[in-house]
């Protein structure tokens, strides 16, 4: 904004590495990241909403993560283990294999990568009901967390949250107790995404080293709350629960899905191309 | 209500006491007409051996209004002769609605924008019961309106319009 400096010069810009990260820094790393990555995506849909009120919902949705995963990057930032990591290169400078998000997040706004329909306002509402009713218990326990800073930065976030929830639930009573057309659309996103709900239960070794003295919750015992949250809108919007899977996609470990790097792309190629760019 | 002046009764130095005045009246770049201190953002000054220190409370953690406001309190302090103030972000207790001062409130009607109607924890319990907070128009007064969208212009508003006087209206929601 305003007096802008745009150096757009060959400076040779040399980078930290990934730095070695405890278990506990890990794990707050998985909540940062998927933050981050639901928030581009949701960006993406910035100027397409099927109408003027939902681009504004997204948007602000988007910007809200947006600002949770700065929060926890700044945290992180100040961390001995990560010297010279700010909350900048954190979003820019790491590659794929060292972003942890859930897989969920990263999903394309559509129902298959390259063909069918581009965009689908159920996927991209699904995703955010899955996501939402996920992290609405989630930041209220953390707001509860042995760690004070983390503590913070929850108590800020759940109220945000709920605003989350409320948008998603609501558009799924509409979408799945509306026309034919946007129950079965409803239902098909339900279908497609909701394998991808089990990553956010799945416990490892970080998440139970960072119970301890940081989170105070395993991500599993966010399930039972999931299950209250997700169940009574389904069955209110006329919609099925999706049949149990075993699939666990598996972000949290940095194995991603072929959409993902597509998206770092778009998100990191300007701060790429002009290190240092100020405007 | 009776929180929004939460760090007036504090004992500062005469420099801390002169900069939260100064400060008290930086306006918001994003909805002008009120004040940091009528938004219940300003928590406190200090002034130690470091220096003075404002703390800000910021509204919603990705509002882009926040770094803005920490770069004019900085502009008003070095220009009443207050330098190397340093603004804190202090996140807890988060920021709520029920902060801002019975001023601000008349301010943000005058200028259109209605003010929360009812307190963040009232409007909690409505949410979770799924019922409807009265929100009267900022013009004709009618209680008869209805949400166009939850989520508005900035991320403190929503999207209301009257259906008496048929005028949109910006509402600042209880958060």
């Amino acid at each position: 904004m305003g007096r802008s400096v745009l150096p757009i010069k060959d400076s040779p810009v040399v980078m930290p590495l990934m730095p070695t990260l405890t278990a506990e820094q890990r794990a707050l790393l998985r909540i940062a990241d998927s933050a981050l990555i639901h928030s581009q995506r949701l960006a993406q849909w910035c100027g397409h909403a099927p109408m003027l009120e939902e681009d504004l919902a997204l948007s602000n949705i988007a910007l809200d993560l947006l600002g949770q995963a700065r929060m926890l990057y700044q945290y992180l930032a100040t961390q001995p283990e990560s010297p010279g990591c700010d909350e900048d290169w954190y979003a820019y400078w790491r590659n794929e294999k060292d972003f942890f998000n859930v897989s969920l997040v990263e999903l394309p706004n559509g129902l298959t990568l390259s063909s069918g329909p581009r965009e689908d306002y159920a996927v991209t509402l699904v995703k955010l009901f899955v996501s939402a009713a996920y992290f609405l218990p989630y930041w209220s326990a953390l707001s509860r967390a042995p760690d004070q800073a983390l503590a913070e930065i929850a108590q800020k976030s759940v109220k945000e949250a709920r605003y989350h929830w409320e948008h998603a639930a609501e558009w799924m009573r509409r979408m799945g107790d509306g026309t034919p057309e946007s129950n079965r659309r409803a239902q098909a996103a339900l279908e497609r995404v909701w394998p991808y709900s089990n990553e956010f239960f799945n416990d490892d070794e970080f998440d139970r080293k960072a119970k301890l003295g940081l989170t105070g919750i395993l991500p599993s015992e966010i399930e039972p709350s999931w299950n209250q949250l997700v169940d009574p809108v389904l069955s209110e919007a006329q919609l099925k629960r999706p049949s149990p899977s075993k699939m666990l996609s598996r972000g949290k470990q940095g194995e991603h899905t072929e959409a993902f790097g597509f998206l770092l792309f778009e998100m990191q190629s300007l701060a790429r191309q002009h290190p240092g760019a100020l405007w | 209500m009776n929180t929004s002046t939460q760090s007036s009764a504090v004992q500062r130095s005469a420099r801390a006491q002169q900069a939260y005045d100064l400060v008290a009246q930086v306006p918001d770049p994003e909805i002008p007409v009120v004040s940091l201190f009528d938004l219940g953002i300003l928590r406190d000054v200090t002034d130690g051996p470091g220096g003075l220190c404002v703390i800000l409370t910021p509204t919603y953690s990705g509002c882009p209004a926040t770094e803005a406001i920490a770069q004019d309190v900085r502009k008003v302090l070095s220009d009443s002769g207050l330098n190397e103030a340093r603004v804190d972000i202090k996140l807890s207790p988060a920021w709520t609605s029920d902060w801002m001062s019975v001023e601000g409130r008349e301010k943000l009607k005058a200028y259109g924008i209605t003010p929360p109607s009812c307190s963040a924890a009232e409007a909690q319990q409505v949410i979770a019961l799924r019922r409807k907070i009265s929100v009267s128009c900022p013009r004709c007064n009618s209680n008869q309106t209805e949400q166009l969208s939850n989520f508005g212009s900035t991320p403190c508003k929503s999207l209301y319009r009257c259906l008496i006087c048929r005028e949109p209206f910006d509402y600042f929601k209880p958060y």
